[in-house]
């Protein structure tokens, strides 16, 4: 459905602001008065708190007031859940246990907050936790998922009994059955572990309480200010309207950028109420590591079943899911995971249980992907450990079972975070596999090139992989569309921005719709003063969900300039078209009014209006989709590996991907290369790794290794299939998360077939050079499996 | 994560210099270059009370040759500045391979070349070439100056023998003879980001083609730079072949006690060094002989 | 409160006089003293790259340096590039090659590159891609800096 400005590469709006440094970020806020905020965190991961003294702290100069859960009263309390526990799936098991503002008698996790300072400045707060004496009596830390569910575990939440978070089973058909008739069935023990988001923005919190108005106005990087907004105003018995959240430009989201109901957002508007000062707080990069959601950290026991030809039979997947030390993101990650191990293949058996574990670690929570490549790496690994097993090509076991597309729109049978079943709505699977093989010439180099380089005693090795991406879930979001006395066209809508270009893509649509210039749509996102109703930005859902909403309200407005236009120019409805930013009679541009006057006419200072007509020219619309919209894709991948090193270099990475009705090429394409190397991240840079006292080792980018420009592939190519989406008018899907899905089992599959000569097995993600010089070693020692 | 208070002076000679160190003792920290100090004052693992700040010396930034071709450098001279000097590079060809792997540019922009060698890192890069150079270390205390070699100036880590009233003021660097050759190796996982090991080695022939000298260094495996004996002892006086380069690769290992981090175990990194070592000398000889 | 110090610099081309405390990182003297925003904080620490500024002409991080360090320098910062009526070559590039998302890694990359394009007319993908190695993006993947990086340099070129 290409326009003259849906599909077309339209240069970004916002960029001019983010380019000469004059664009807000959370931290270039000041307000008259402002006080700082920092958070005196526990080194111990498991602990109870004996005594906190913090009486030397307020005799510092400087130091306006410190707090500890005490000193919040009934105020403090857990909770709520951001998200509600499955009962739509049958038979689950949830036990609920919501964030802490603040550590009170225990804590659970290193870098839990024990008590929050505030001060003339960041420096001073931080200067003050010397001043606090803390006494706490150190308990054994929990990290170990299966461990933590033997009997004799440390518990982190006593009153519980257990360490299981939750336990979810789903099932298509029978697996057992299908074992028993298979002629293969492969099981492997599959771990794939923890990364951060790692945004270059920290998070951050301004609040201001006007005693006068009795208005408190927050400014907060968030990805979701109208549930922020909605939890604050609950929280502090204020009607919702007394609460504005307004979200600045926001350095990137990736999922931690969610969460509400934590330190911040919780106790700083209580304490700004008090102290009648505004408080900013922003978490610097160490916090971020520890106290800042993050995200993968499973343990699978995968098995699947085939017949010797290669067909699957049945697949099932028992795995540890690590929540952290509270789950009040409920189960979203690890349905993700159930949602996405079958992924696009036909699988009429399907065992998926998810036994979710409390750990000394903080909370787990969506990260670019969120559960969904876990369920990927898995499933994808079984393919290749079966194709070894059966002695075919990892392309051609692959194609084999992929899902036709006549069988789609398909009913998985899997409930997914959403609640609701994942329906594959559309899209041509094997299409996106030849195409991927046709882009980086698989057949010639498994046949031809790749012989004669490894007789050279090269190791480059050649990995493929299918995954989809289910995006754009409800529950809905809305927008409001005004034209201006001036002309212009004024969006507001509830989801906020983090990169995603939603200033120039939804302004794409509406311009598109009513037929103004571009530069004369002005997009708001994320401000709840100007629109309050939604759910906000993940999950690849923006532009799907809001922009399907632009698209109603646009369309609304457009009928009724043309109804209003119609009657002005004195001539019917089908004679009138929009063109410009005028409403013109067809073939008589001549005679037109302009968008702007008809606005203002439609907003009389005086006379009779008539029953039913709204004022002006603007429109509401909500949308909320019946289920996800699933992308789709192939990966492959060229590297080569220095065995003497295990240093690994991506030579060549080929994406096919379909999300659709693409509105803006550029931005896709952003979106894909942007996925890809954080994909390129898990498998082989960034890993958290806790110790068995559950202390984060890597919480700086000493540690913690990000992706740098030498570290991306030589040479990247995308190609592109659109089969529109079904479920909305554009039909568009979402693309956000879809380089990081299939990124680290493409990597993995790759290096196992560049060290073909070494037999090893990747059973773990992420990888480092170290890691595969074990590997190597262990498949030498005929270990492993 | 805001450093916690400090003193500050910003002495303008080093005659100044000298006599606030005297001053403050146990009490004062030179900063140099920073960007190695800086980040750990920001996560407050560093609180020195008082820092005495050398960027307004401009006396401790040169670069001279001497009077037999080999080169002074001063403390304060800028990673930068002796990675583009066409002196240095003329000279010393294995300072010119090491220098774009210490961090990036920005760094290196303000990060000097003293500095890295007093910081002694055990995973930095300089410390090692120093002692592979075989440089004579200029220590000053007011009243009175040392020379420390290089082989003897590094402790433990980031210990050296540097008092807290003296501060390092020059590296000097002997020419070196004629027919040598130098190599670095490193494997980091990450352009310029720390070495999971690394070897330097400069190896000098007499002229029937046997090695006269062999300094071979390595990084990251020990709690200082690993000047290796086991080279010395197997490659001086004899001919340089594959098969030595592979008998001092093996014998290193009991010469090395490399750690286990979140990036390598310490059997991947003996691994490293048995490579490295081999590329390593491979390169220098090959080098010499040219 | 230890001593304080009275620091004279210029900054983008104009002379600031400012009473500082010494542990003032630069960083936050620029953003939040001379309310000179767009020089992000990412990391504290001299790795990603979003504070990069000129000091003296070369980049260098803002979080490395203390205020009382800049005394008598020459400052530069992502706001003496261009303006939005008069965008610098590579402010344009990246605009259109979609060179940043976000955007808060963007000034780092910006600053960091002046000096490149100013001393690399011809500047190929390894060099560029090296040139930039030192700046993080989470956003963008790196590829399509690099081709705003290209250019930049040929818009640069035929400017001449």
């Amino acid at each position: 459905m290409a326009g003259k400005f849906i599909g077309q590469p339209i240069k970004r709006k916002e960029d001019v602001w983010l380019l000469t440094g004059k664009a807000e970020f959370l931290d270039d806020i000041n307000l008259p008065g402002m006080l700082h905020a920092a958070f005196l965190r526990s080194d111990y991961a498991h602990a109870r708190i004996l005594k906190i003294d913090y009486s030397a702290a307020l005799r510092r100069p400087g130091v306006v007031a410190v707090y500890t859960a005490q000193d919040f009263g009934d105020y403090w309390r857990p909770g709520p859940l951001q998200v509600p526990p499955p009962t739509a799936i049958k038979g689950s098991l949830f036990n609920a246990k919501p964030l802490v503002p603040i550590a009170k008698d225990k804590v659970r996790f290193s870098g839990e907050p024990l008590a929050v300072v505030i001060a003339e400045s960041r420096y001073i707060a931080e200067d003050a936790f010397d001043d606090i004496v803390v006494e706490m009596e150190p308990l054994e830390a929990v990290t170990d998922l299966e461990k933590a569910l033997e009997p004799n575990s440390p518990l982190i939440h006593e009153d519980l009994g257990t360490n299981l978070a939750a336990n979810v089973i789903q099932q298509v058909g029978n697996y057992d059955e299908a074992a028993a008739q298979a002629d293969v069935v492969i099981k492997r023990k599959i771990l794939v572990d923890r990364g951060a988001a790692a945004a270059m923005e920290n998070r951050g919190f301004v609040v201001d309480w006007n005693e006068r108005a009795q208005e408190l106005t927050v400014w907060a990087n968030t990805q979701a200010p109208i549930p922020l907004r909605n939890a604050i105003a609950a929280k502090l018995g204020l009607f919702e309207d007394q609460v504005r959240v307004i979200t600045p430009f926001i350095g990137g989201g990736f999922g931690p950028k969610i969460m509400t109901s934590q330190a911040d957002d919780v106790l700083l508007p209580w304490i700004a109420m008090r102290l009648k000062r505004p408080i900013k707080w922003v978490e610097d990069r160490r916090e971020n590591f520890l106290a800042t959601t993050s995200e993968r950290d499973q343990v699978h026991y995968a098995e699947i079943a085939l017949t010797k030809d290669g067909k699957i039979l049945g697949v099932k997947d028992v795995f540890y899911h690590d929540t952290g030390a509270y789950d009040p993101y409920g189960m979203t990650v690890p349905l993700n995971t159930q949602t996405h191990t079958i992924s696009a293949y036909d699988v009429p058996n399907f065992y998926t249980e998810i036994k979710m574990v409390f750990t000394n670690k903080f909370v787990v929570t969506p990260v670019r992907g969120a559960g969904r490549p876990e369920g990927v790496y898995v499933m994808e690994r079984l393919m290749d450990y079966a194709a070894r097993e059966l002695k075919m090509d990892p392309a051609e076991i692959r194609m084999k079972n992929l899902l036709r597309p006549e069988k789609l729109p398909y009913h998985t049978g899997v409930i997914g975070q959403d609640f609701v079943e994942n329906v594959l709505d559309s899209g041509d699977y094997p299409a996106a596999l030849r195409k991927a093989m046709d882009m980086i010439g698989y057949e010639k180099f498994v046949k031809e090139e790749q012989p004669r380089l490894r007789a050279e005693g090269k190791h480059k090795g050649i990995g493929i992989v299918c995954f989809t991406e289910g995006t754009a879930v409800g529950p809905y979001e809305g927008v409001r569309i005004t034209v201006g006395a001036n002309g212009k066209v004024n969006l507001v809508t509830g989801i906020s921005t983090q990169g995603q270009g939603h200033f120039t893509s939804l302004a794409q649509i509406v311009a598109e719709q009513l037929s103004v210039p571009i530069d004369d749509v002005n997009v708001i996102t994320g401000d709840t003063g100007h629109f309050h109703w939604g759910a906000g930005t993940f999950a690849s859902r923006g532009i799907t969900i809001a922009g399907t909403a632009a698209f109603s309200a646009a369309t609304k407005i457009r009928e009724k300039a043309i109804k209003l236009g119609s009657k002005y120019l004195g001539v019917p409805e089908d004679q009138i078209e929009l063109s410009e930013g005028k409403i013109i009679v067809k073939g008589d541009p001549a005679t037109f009014i302009t968008l702007g006057d008809m606005a203002m006419r439609a907003n009389p200072t005086r006379g009779v209006v008539e029953p039913g007509v709204e004022p002006g020219l603007e429109a509401v619309a909500y949308y909320g989709p019946p289920h996800g919209a699933t992308g789709y894709g192939s990966v492959a991948m060229i590297v080569d590996v220095d065995p003497e090193t295990m240093k690994v270099k991506v030579e060549r990475f080929v994406i096919v991907h379909d999300c659709g009705t693409i509105v803006n090429p550029l931005i896709v394409e952003g979106q894909i290369l942007g996925g890809m190397s954080m994909g390129l991240g898990q498998s082989f840079f960034e890993q958290m790794v806790y110790d068995e006292n559950a202390q984060l080792l890597s919480a700086s980018f000493m540690d913690y290794l990000m992706p740098q420009a030498t570290d991306m592939p030589e040479k990247i190519e995308i190609g592109h299939l659109a089969t529109p989406s079904p479920l909305n008018p554009l039909g568009i899907k979402g693309v956000g998360e879809a380089g990081a899905i299939p990124t680290p089992p493409a990597f993995a599959q790759a290096v196992e077939n560049a060290l073909a000569d070494f037999g090893l097995q990747i059973m773990e993600t992420p990888l480092s050079p170290s890691k595969l010089f074990g590997l190597a070693r262990q498949a030498r020692q005929g270990k492993g499996e | 994560m805001k450093p916690a208070p400090f003193e500050y002076y910003a002495p303008r000679s080093v005659e100044e210099a000298l006599d606030q160190l005297a001053e403050l003792g146990y009490a004062g920290k030179v900063l140099a270059g920073g960007q190695s100090l800086i980040p750990t004052m920001n996560f407050r693992m560093a609180r020195p009370s008082a820092l005495v700040d050398l960027n307004r010396i401009p006396e401790l930034q040169y670069i001279r040759p001497t009077s037999d071709d080999g080169l002074a450098i001063g403390t304060m001279t800028r990673d930068s500045a002796v990675e583009h000097s066409q002196e240095v590079l003329r000279r010393f060809p294995l300072i010119g391979e090491v220098m774009p792997n210490i961090a990036h540019p920005q760094i290196r922009n303000r990060g000097t070349f003293g500095g890295a060698i007093a910081h002694a890192d055990p995973a930095g890069q300089l410390p090692a070439i120093s002692i592979a150079l075989n440089a004579n270390l200029k220590v000053l205390k007011k009243g009175s100056e040392r020379w420390v070699p290089a082989e003897e100036f590094f402790l433990g880590p980031f210990t050296t023998v540097i008092e807290p009233d003296e501060m390092l003021a020059e590296v000097l660097l002997p020419a070196l003879p004629p027919r040598t050759g130098a190599s670095y190796q490193q494997v980091s996982r990450q352009r310029g980001g720390y070495a999971q090991a690394a070897v330097a080695s400069v190896v000098t022939l007499d002229e029937d083609g046997r090695c006269k000298q062999v300094r071979m260094v390595m990084i990251s495996v020990a709690d200082t730079p690993a000047l290796s004996k086991a080279a010395v002892r197997i490659l001086e006086g004899q001919k340089p072949t594959p098969e030595a380069f592979k008998e001092v690769a093996e014998a290193v290992q009991a010469e090395i006690d490399p750690g286990t981090d979140v990036h390598a175990t310490a059997d991947y990194r003996r691994q490293l060094v048995r490579v490295l070592v081999n590329r390593s000398l491979t390169t220098a000889f090959a080098r010499a002989a040219l | 409160m230890t001593k304080q110090y009275t620091i004279r610099l210029t900054v983008n081309g104009r002379e600031y006089q400012r009473t500082v405390e010494p542990r003032l990182l630069l960083a936050d003297f620029l953003r939040h003293e001379l309310n000179l925003s767009g020089t992000h904080v990412g990391c504290e620490h001299g790795i990603c790259g979003a504070c990069t500024i000129l000091f003296d002409g070369e980049p260098m991080r803002s979080c490395l340096l203390f205020a009382v360090q800049a005394d008598g320098h020459d400052i530069r910062t992502v706001e003496s590039l261009g303006t939005p009526e008069q965008l610098h070559p590579l402010q344009e590039a990246f605009n259109e090659k979609h060179a940043l998302q976000c955007g808060f890694c963007t000034p780092g990359f910006l600053m960091s590159l002046v000096p490149f394009v100013e001393s690399h007319p011809q500047p190929s993908e390894e060099e560029i891609r090296e040139a930039i190695d030192g700046n993080i993006c989470r956003c963008t993947g790196y590829e399509n800096i690099i081709a705003a990086v290209k250019l930049a340099t040929e818009k640069m070129a035929a400017d001449q």
